[in-house]
């Protein structure tokens, strides 16, 4: 008859959904495996020999972007759209915690996700010789925020418009493609001139540039924080407008 | 599309929304809910508007969705212990899953639940908030006889409870067991409303239906029964219902001695609501 607080309720559905991904095997893949995957592979070829720095210190922070998108974007987006068909978002938001607890616990669920990733990753760069300069981890951290932020808003966003199939397929498939081509992992400066200009304008640039600048160089890529702030408020807004419940 | 829909619920007492497929039974629901936002009209929910809802209105308010609403992914009581921690009084889970017999099942993965378990899951998910209101769409959607029986026996305990249930069914008899009130609705409107008593009873007039067989195939007489309708179901057996009089059974009964008949089996009814809900729909499709 009563209902609990705000927090505890969204503390629970955060750890809810974040226990609900790391159980699910295609999750995990998505989430840990492939990000190992592309570091290793990334240490052992010599794709990034020429950018400032050893191998692994210029992996890592690529794949730390590429983990937010695995998790904020595509796992997230995923499971939003397979509960949105099976009416799982209609039933959670009649309970006290309502829509906006909903929203803010997929949220912390990609935080906490995001959290065990850093974890697996810094562990595995640090055994395979990673050293990133100190003075860059708090505004990697900065940067991850709204980075994060963006790709949970652009996941919600298509899983709120698209059919869960459809969802599936689509992230799935920029997942790859902002990997590859995305100035992700692969620096932007790798890609043909005449693309660059439009791929660096890209969440998925933006948050790689500014986390190999951060953990390589130590510096603030203020455009790209600037760039990843626009993209999570857009994302947000047009989220707000055109997610559908049911 | 609703147009017309005037229903109250009141605590301690069952009411039925009762329709067809497409009636407006589930939209009317959900306006309640605050799942949907009408266009018009006024909806208020323990006296507020559901679309506003705040947490501590939604504490007081159970919902079981008719597509249940349950994450295939997850296990049942995984699931119950989740929902009941948005809660600040929860029900004791442990009771509530004995009772639904939900402990049989407790650790199978969702999407491998038959029909009738996943509603009684959803079902223990919409009561495990200890609700006031518990809005319930198709409760027996799916149910074998033995949930169905557990499920309604439930029901019938939280409405001595003194909780107000709201349900839809698209099933006479749901409501004629279940509801102390029925809503009739069609086409997005409620086209009758009352005590199943009452709509059983109300200008009836006196309907009755005689159904007898008999030992031989028998030609009935077009002229004995000019009120009434006379069919035969099938050889050997027959129907005669409309205003019956105790003079008709007089009538029937000498026919029978006329003939030399002794029937092998008699039975009479009157109305159900089964008939009520034929009458409205019949004339409304006229």
């Amino acid at each position: 008859m009563s209902a609990a607080s705000l927090g505890t309720r969204v503390l629970r559905q955060g750890g809810y959904e974040a226990a609900t991904m790391l159980r699910n095997g295609e999750q995990l893949v998505l989430a840990i495996a492939l990000p190992l995957l592309v570091l290793f592979g990334l240490v052992v070829t010599p794709v990034l020999d020429g950018f400032g720095g050893s191998r692994i210190d210029v992996a890592v922070p690529g794949v730390v972007a590429l983990c937010a998108m695995s998790t904020a974007f595509t796992g997230q987006g995923i499971s939003t759209g397979f509960d949105r068909r099976y009416g799982v978002l209609r039933f959670l938001s009649t309970t006290p915690l309502g829509r906006a607890g909903l929203i803010f616990g997929k949220v912390l669920g990609v935080g906490l996700v995001l959290a065990v990733q850093l974890a697996v990753i810094g562990t595995a760069a640090l055994v395979l010789g990673w050293r990133p300069d100190p003075s860059g981890l708090l505004p990697a951290l900065v940067l991850l925020i709204p980075g994060a932020a963006a790709f949970t808003a652009l996941g919600l966003l298509v899983a709120g418009t698209l059919r869960p199939e459809a969802t599936l397929a689509v992230t799935n498939l920029l997942w790859i493609l902002l990997a590859v081509g995305g100035g992700v992992v692969l620096p932007a400066d790798i890609l043909p001139a005449a693309v660059q200009p439009f791929i660096k304008v890209l969440p998925s640039a933006a948050l790689g540039e500014g986390l190999r600048d951060a953990l390589v160089q130590g510096s603030i890529n203020l455009p790209a924080l600037l760039l990843l702030t626009a993209w999570a408020a857009v994302a947000s807004l047009a989220a707000i407008r055109w997610f559908k419940w049911s | 599309m609703l147009n017309g829909v005037d229903i109250s619920a009141r605590k301690g007492s069952v009411t039925a929304l009762l329709g067809a497929n497409g009636a407006g039974k589930t939209t009317t629901l959900e306006c309640a809910q605050g799942l949907q936002r009408p266009d018009g009209g006024v909806i208020r929910l323990l006296g507020e508007d559901p679309w506003h809802a705040g947490a501590h209105l939604r504490s007081r308010v159970g919902v079981m969705l008719q597509e249940g609403g349950l994450p295939p992914s997850s296990r049942p009581l995984p699931l119950l212990r989740h929902v009941a921690g948005m809660y600040g009084n929860p029900r004791d889970l442990d009771g509530l899953v004995t009772r639904l017999g939900i402990d049989a099942f407790a650790s199978t993965g969702i999407r491998r639940l038959s029909g009738g378990q996943k509603q009684r899951l959803a079902l223990a998910c919409a009561l495990v908030g200890n609700p006031e209101v518990v809005f319930l769409d198709e409760p027996s959607a799916g149910l074998d006889p033995q949930s169905r029986s557990i499920v309604f026996d439930l029901i019938g305990e939280l409405r001595e409870e003194g909780l107000a249930i709201i349900l839809t069914t698209h099933l006479l008899d749901d409501a004629q067991k279940l509801a102390d009130y029925v809503y009739i609705m069609e086409a997005g409107h409620t086209v009758a409303q009352g005590t199943v008593a009452e709509l059983t009873a109300h200008d009836d007039g006196g309907f009755r239906e005689i159904r007898f067989e008999a030992p031989q195939q028998l030609v009935l007489p077009e002229t004995l029964f000019g009120h009434l309708l006379a069919v035969e179901l099938k050889p050997g057996r027959y129907s005669i219902s409309g205003n019956l009089t105790p003079n008709d059974l007089a009538v029937l009964a000498r026919w029978w001695a006329d003939c030399e008949i002794l029937p092998t089996s008699i039975t009479m009814t009157s109305r159900s609501l089964e008939d009520v809900f034929l009458d409205i729909s019949g004339r409304n499709a006229r």
